[in-house]
């Protein structure tokens, strides 16, 4: 039970907006960009996604390729661990069961990989059912490079870090292996409804 | 690079910040329960006391906190600070530390959002003596210690320099000779944090402070009155080839600025570590 702080009563705030609120979390209108370094740029002719690791045989997809799958429209509501949340963001791109459809595994983790070095792991269950995905568009553009353009994953359920930035392979893992935020100091998995923000918590 | 390399270089780091809390952790011995891990002992919600309230600018505040137990924090990190309102609402916002881990207690700098909902109440309604939760140190990336070394090239805009400055203090509180430049951008004097402070940090040896005023320079001021851009940051940086260890922290899109002309001039991007305030009212 916390104590009452003294002399703060919050802004004024709506129940249903507050429902879609994890603990701890505000309502951002903005879109703030969070990174630990510069932005890559890979040119969209060089650009591949792969999944690899634990898998029959690993696939890879052209830029042209991706774009040619399925596509699906989430809209979803995002959590970022440093407290803001934006609803009802809008998004274009491939479900990662879509991409999973190719190879054979029995894997129980995936490490995403990134441009510029950038990691994170998820539970393969976290990334199927029509939770997870590839996107290349926001509200109706392509992504920009500051919010992970040209593709970026998509995993709104968990804590905004998880939807890896310049997303370039998923490796599938018969374990799990701490990715660059759970290395230093964030949760290892990261419910925003549990409030899983760092390591302990 | 791949995410190997990063990996590797992490846990290094890692592993120096565990034995840096590792010889430290018997002065805290009467606060902890067992030998926790650091990681859980941030994780734990602590009551602090306000114990000096100091006005930087005419929208900000340094707020110094008494924490019991509270875990050795490297220059860089942040806390999160819990406020609970009568009716049981609870707002939590991030902040970066702005003292270096020598000195006692644990102090943030708060900018005031003018229509925020935490920042006001911090630089308007806070007194000394009052008590709210926080917890942490956070942050395992955007750290340094003084045993990492220099060169440093810190970067700063606007309330950015707070953990830029928890750095410089760090490495004057460790006397350590590091060469670092300090390049600061601010839109004009009276937005500068700590302006007596870098006044005398930079009439130190080894560091280097230089300011760009983007809106309302001084009077008479000759220096640098433009955003940052390549020239700037060619003049007042180590160059690539001396392998500095770059800290960005600023708006989001002045560090996105500053990290593309750096690559661009040559420094390699796994040597450039970045921090951006989104808004936090």
């Amino acid at each position: 039970m916390s104590p009452i702080t003294r002399g703060f009563h919050g802004r004024p705030h709506h129940e249903d907006d507050a429902a879609r609120l994890p603990p701890g979390q505000h309502i951002e209108a903005d879109f703030p960009v969070l990174s630990a370094g510069p932005t890559p740029h890979t040119p969209l002719d060089r650009w591949t996604f792969e999944i690899t690791g634990a898998v029959d045989r690993p696939v890879s997809w052209t830029w042209e390729e991706l774009l040619a799958l399925p596509t699906e429209m989430p809209t979803v509501d995002i959590h970022c661990v440093t407290k803001w949340s934006k609803l009802d963001t809008h998004w274009r791109g491939v479900a990662i069961d879509t991409l999973l459809a190719a190879v054979k595994t029995s894997a129980s983790h995936v490490l995403a990989k990134c441009d510029g070095g950038y990691t994170t792991n998820l539970p393969l269950a976290d990334v199927t059912g029509s939770r997870a995905w590839i996107v290349y568009e926001y509200e109706g553009q392509p992504l920009p490079p500051e919010h992970g353009g040209p593709a970026r994953l998509l995993v709104p359920h968990l804590y905004f870090w998880k939807s890896a930035k310049w997303v370039r392979s998923l490796v599938l893992r018969d374990d799990d292996a701490p990715g660059f935020w759970e290395s230093n100091g964030y949760h290892i998995y990261g419910d925003p409804w549990k409030e899983q923000r760092y390591t302990g918590d | 690079m791949e995410g190997t390399e990063i990996h590797r270089r992490l846990s290094g780091l890692r592993g120096r910040a565990a034995r840096l809390f590792g010889r430290r952790r018997h002065d805290h011995e009467e606060h902890v329960a067992g030998a926790a891990p650091v990681a859980r002992q941030a994780a734990v919600w602590r009551l602090a006391r306000v114990s000096e309230l100091r006005v930087e600018t005419a929208h900000a505040t340094t707020i110094v906190f008494d924490v019991p137990g509270w875990p050795l924090h490297a220059a860089g990190q942040h806390v999160d600070l819990r406020l609970t309102a009568e009716d049981g609402y609870q707002a939590e916002r991030s902040y970066s530390i702005a003292s270096p881990p020598e000195e006692p207690g644990v102090a943030i700098t708060v900018d005031r959002i003018p229509d925020g909902e935490v920042s006001p109440f911090l630089n308007d309604v806070l007194l000394v003596g009052d008590e709210i939760e926080i917890r942490g140190p956070f942050g395992g990336y955007f750290n340094w210690h003084s045993q990492d070394g220099g060169p440093l090239f810190l970067i700063g805009g606007g309330s950015g320099l707070v953990p830029l400055m928890a750095m410089l203090r760090h490495r004057q509180a460790t006397a350590s000779t590091a060469d670092v430049r300090l390049l600061l951008s601010a839109r004009s004097s009276e937005d500068v944090l700590y302006r007596d402070e870098l006044g005398a940090l930079g009439a130190v040896d080894d560091v280097t402070i230089a300011q760009t005023f983007t809106r309302h320079p001084p009077a008479g001021w000759t220096g640098f009155a433009r955003r940052i851009d390549r020239e700037m940051l060619a003049a007042v940086g180590p160059p690539p080839e001396a392998m500095p260890r770059v800290y960005i922290c600023g708006p989001a899109a002045f560090v996105e600025q500053a990290a593309e002309l750096l690559v661009r001039l040559g420094h390699p991007p796994e040597k450039i570590r970045t921090e951006r305030f989104g808004p936090s009212g």
